[in-house]
């Protein structure tokens, strides 16, 4: 290996340098505290007792007493129901529809319904979870309106609350996959679909012929994307149920604050975000492997 | 692009969740330092209306700032249900930029926070208080620790027991001069009340999570300590696990909430069920019977959050019986809050400076009265306006001869939480109570050691 003329060595380090300071500032705050919750999660960090005066190294005590717990299982299977539900069937179903039906609607009722969905997203969680919540509790408005008419009433943040977070997920996050799935619409000539409509293909036989294999990529990542932010959904859950009742709409991420913060087990906390990374992690690795297949 | 964007979103995600846990974990910096100035900082919980302690706290800040020219005393209400403050108060007890120099600390919770280092021992500065001869014996014991040093001033302790509402109780045809023999005759009044007094709940006893210690303490313990068994076997200096008691104490929860003789679901998993209780549904006669502390009453004192002149003719008080009416008839527990010091402090002297202050005879009884304490002084048991404020409250002063106490060792906090979770599970219909009893005996023995452990 040759060393760099020292010309262009100079270029580098003139170009580089403005960015040193940003560097510095990432490595410090954004890698330190990323290293360091790998670290704890090997360690018996607590926020009392003897964990707390001197944590130390433990191995894999934490990992092997999540694999132990009925409470991690039970997470895990809620984080993927509610990544399935209302993520990878809610959210891209409903988002892929509304940009059908916007392409084809007159161009008022596309800025309303629009600026309706997109509304829905610009909400901060924690007050889009309290919408929610006042909307399903006992004494809500949904409970109002069915037994004004006669209805009876629900109690789906107790007896459903995994679908009821569901919900309000789909109902929050759908704008994003609305805009993705518009953006790509709109780049498919509409040359294609009319000859194609020439040829005699029924409007069904359009989109599952032409319009989604010409979006797939899009569909592939919007899948990606509105998977891993729905895995780490934290405030919303919390605003509505806390996990609650019981551990019924506990995910993985109010399952690692309850261990860590109510009960003090940082270091097994930390364990569980690193399982939660992983998880992203599997569902990248399909996805990516669906893309590769369909670009061969 | 694919690639990269895939890539870019798992960073994301990891950025995330890394930043999530370490920002509040870590020792952090910022936050004003306390070094060298003479401000003392005083950490303490305030939940809802309640403002009997910062009333108190105000009026002693006053008092000291007046007499130490230059000193300067900075109270730190952390606004937080119970357990939220615990969290709250352990983080900021960790870095030297954010630790309070006194803080409040509940006694089940100080012997963890002991083991923790974050408490300074006092000592060298109790050797030379003369107070420290009036308390009883039980109350210096509190925040004694293992290694043999006491970390806490305690300021008073409480008894728990059955409170009801005597209108209620007209309606439903129970006497006014109630008492039950076992849980049974509980449950049946609760019955009668369900049956007679449509829309009132008849009786509550804490099972959430959100409610923290009070659904180990007034909850699940006030049922086991009623049974033969407890939590810790003082003999072995082991933790009991598989006992009937446990298991008893369960299902009597599964019973109350299976027969709705308790508050909705909704209302029993909200972090402010208890002041819903005493500031609203007790006084506007919408619930029978809560199982309770004594200390519920400060709420309806005219320095409190709801005053109320006519509780005590409307509301009567009742032992909690044991499970069959075993010896010796009737149940209470006691816990208590303690004055502690940072170990981090820069300013220990003047912190206990302060904390004399809070302990003087008149402030102590003030406060005892105040916050519907009992005494743990011999002076403030002696104080007249202590002796008529407590003989409002005979039977809460009464099981004082029976109460007992939680193995408030280092591990119990952890313990504690188990029994939260095996209580919200059963309530909620998520386990049986055998299947809580499982889990919450495997985590005891994760916490403890398996060897630590006994079936008694």
């Amino acid at each position: 290996m040759t060393t760099a003329p020292p010309a262009k060595l100079k270029r580098a380090v003139g170009q580089g340098a403005p960015l040193g300071p940003a560097a510095v500032l990432l490595l410090v705050f954004l890698f330190g505290p990323i290293l360091w919750s790998v670290y704890a999660a090997f360690t018996n960090a607590s926020l009392s007792g003897a964990g707390a005066a001197a944590s130390h190294f433990v191995g894999l005590a934490n990992f092997k007493k999540a694999f132990a717990a009925d409470g991690f299982y039970n997470s895990v299977v809620l984080t993927l129901v509610f990544t399935l539900i209302s993520a990878i069937i809610g959210q891209n179903a409903l988002g892929l529809m509304l940009a059908l039906w916007m392409r084809k609607s007159l161009r008022f009722v596309r800025a309303l319904g629009g600026a309706v969905v997109i509304g829905a997203w610009v909400l901060p969680e924690v007050v889009a979870g309290y919408l929610w919540y006042a909307f399903l509790a006992k004494d809500g408005s949904l409970n109002h309106v069915l037994s004004g008419l006669g209805l009876g009433t629900q109690d789906w943040l107790f007896s459903l609350p995994i679908v009821a977070v569901s919900i309000a997920n789909i109902w929050r996050g759908t704008a994003f996959s609305m805009l993705v799935y518009s953006a790509a619409l709109s780049d498919i000539p509409l040359e294609i679909e009319e000859a194609a409509q020439v040829d005699g293909a029924s409007g069904w036989r359009r989109l599952v012929s032409i319009t989604l294999p010409m979006i797939r990529r899009s569909i592939m990542t919007n899948l990606m994307l509105i998977t891993l932010q729905t895995l780490s959904v934290f405030g919303l859950i919390f605003t509505m149920t806390r996990g609650g009742p019981g551990t019924k709409s506990q995910t993985l991420p109010l399952y690692m604050y309850e261990q860590a913060f109510s009960f003090g087990n940082l270091g097994y906390g930390t364990a569980i975000a690193i399982m939660l990374l992983l998880v992203g992690a599997v569902f990248s690795l399909i996805y990516l492997r669906a893309l590769d297949v369909d670009t061969r | 692009m694919q690639r990269r964007i895939i890539g870019s979103g798992c960073l994301a995600l990891g950025l995330g969740l890394g930043l999530g846990l370490t920002a509040c974990s870590g020792s952090s910096s910022g936050g004003n330092t306390s070094g060298g100035n003479a401000t003392i900082k005083v950490a303490y919980q305030q939940f809802g209306e309640g403002k009997v302690m910062a009333n108190f706290l105000a009026g002693v800040k006053t008092e000291f700032e007046k007499a130490n020219p230059g000193k300067k005393i900075q109270l730190l209400p952390l606004v937080a249900s119970e357990n939220d403050y615990y969290t709250k108060l352990a983080l900021m007890l960790r870095s030297p930029s954010t630790t309070p120099d006194v803080v409040y600390e509940d006694t089940f919770l100080i012997n963890s926070d002991i083991k923790a280092s974050y408490l300074k021992p006092l000592d060298s500065y109790l050797a030379k208080w003369p107070a420290w001869g009036q308390f009883v014996d039980t109350a210096k014991g509190a925040a004694k620790a293992a290694d043999g040093k006491t970390y806490g001033v305690p300021d008073g302790t409480d008894t728990r027991g059955l409170w009801y509402n005597k209108h209620i109780f007209a309606k439903a045809g129970l006497p006014a001069n109630w008492q039950p023999k076992t849980w049974v005759d509980v449950l049946t009044a609760a019955r009668q009340i369900k049956a007679k007094v449509p829309g009132v709940t008849p009786l509550n006893i804490y099972a959430s999570k959100a409610a923290g210690e009070a659904t180990s303490m007034q909850g699940f313990e006030m049922l086991l300590y009623g049974t033969p068994n407890q939590l810790y076997d003082a003999k072995s200096s082991k933790w009991v696990v598989g006992s009937k008691g446990f298991l008893d104490a369960l299902g009597m929860v599964k019973t109350v909430f299976g027969e709705k003789l308790t508050p909705s679901p909704q209302d029993a998993t909200d972090a402010n069920l208890g002041n819903t209780i005493s500031q609203q549904w007790l006084p506007q006669d919408k619930i029978g019977i809560a199982l309770d502390g004594s200390w519920v009453n400060n709420t309806w004192q005219s320095t409190g959050p709801k005053p109320w002149p006519q509780w005590s003719s409307v509301m009567g008080e009742a032992a909690m019986p044991t499970q069959n009416g075993e010896a010796p008839g009737k149940v209470s527990l006691s816990g208590g809050w303690t004055w502690a010091i940072s170990n981090k402090s820069a300013n220990a002297d003047l912190a206990w400076k302060f904390i004399s202050e809070l302990q003087t005879e008149k402030n102590a009884a003030n406060y005892a009265v105040a916050g519907t304490q009992i005494a743990v002084r011999k002076d403030v048991a002696a104080d007249p306006t202590y002796l008529k404020a407590n003989s409002e409250t005979p039977v809460f002063t009464d099981v004082v001869k029976v109460t007992q106490y939680r193995p408030a060792y280092p591990e119990y906090p952890q313990i504690s939480n188990q029994i939260q979770v095996a209580m919200e599970s059963v309530m909620t219909g998520q386990q049986t109570p055998k299947q809580a009893q499982q889990v919450y005996d495997e985590a005891v023995k994760g916490i403890v050691g398996p060897d630590k452990t006994t079936t008694q």
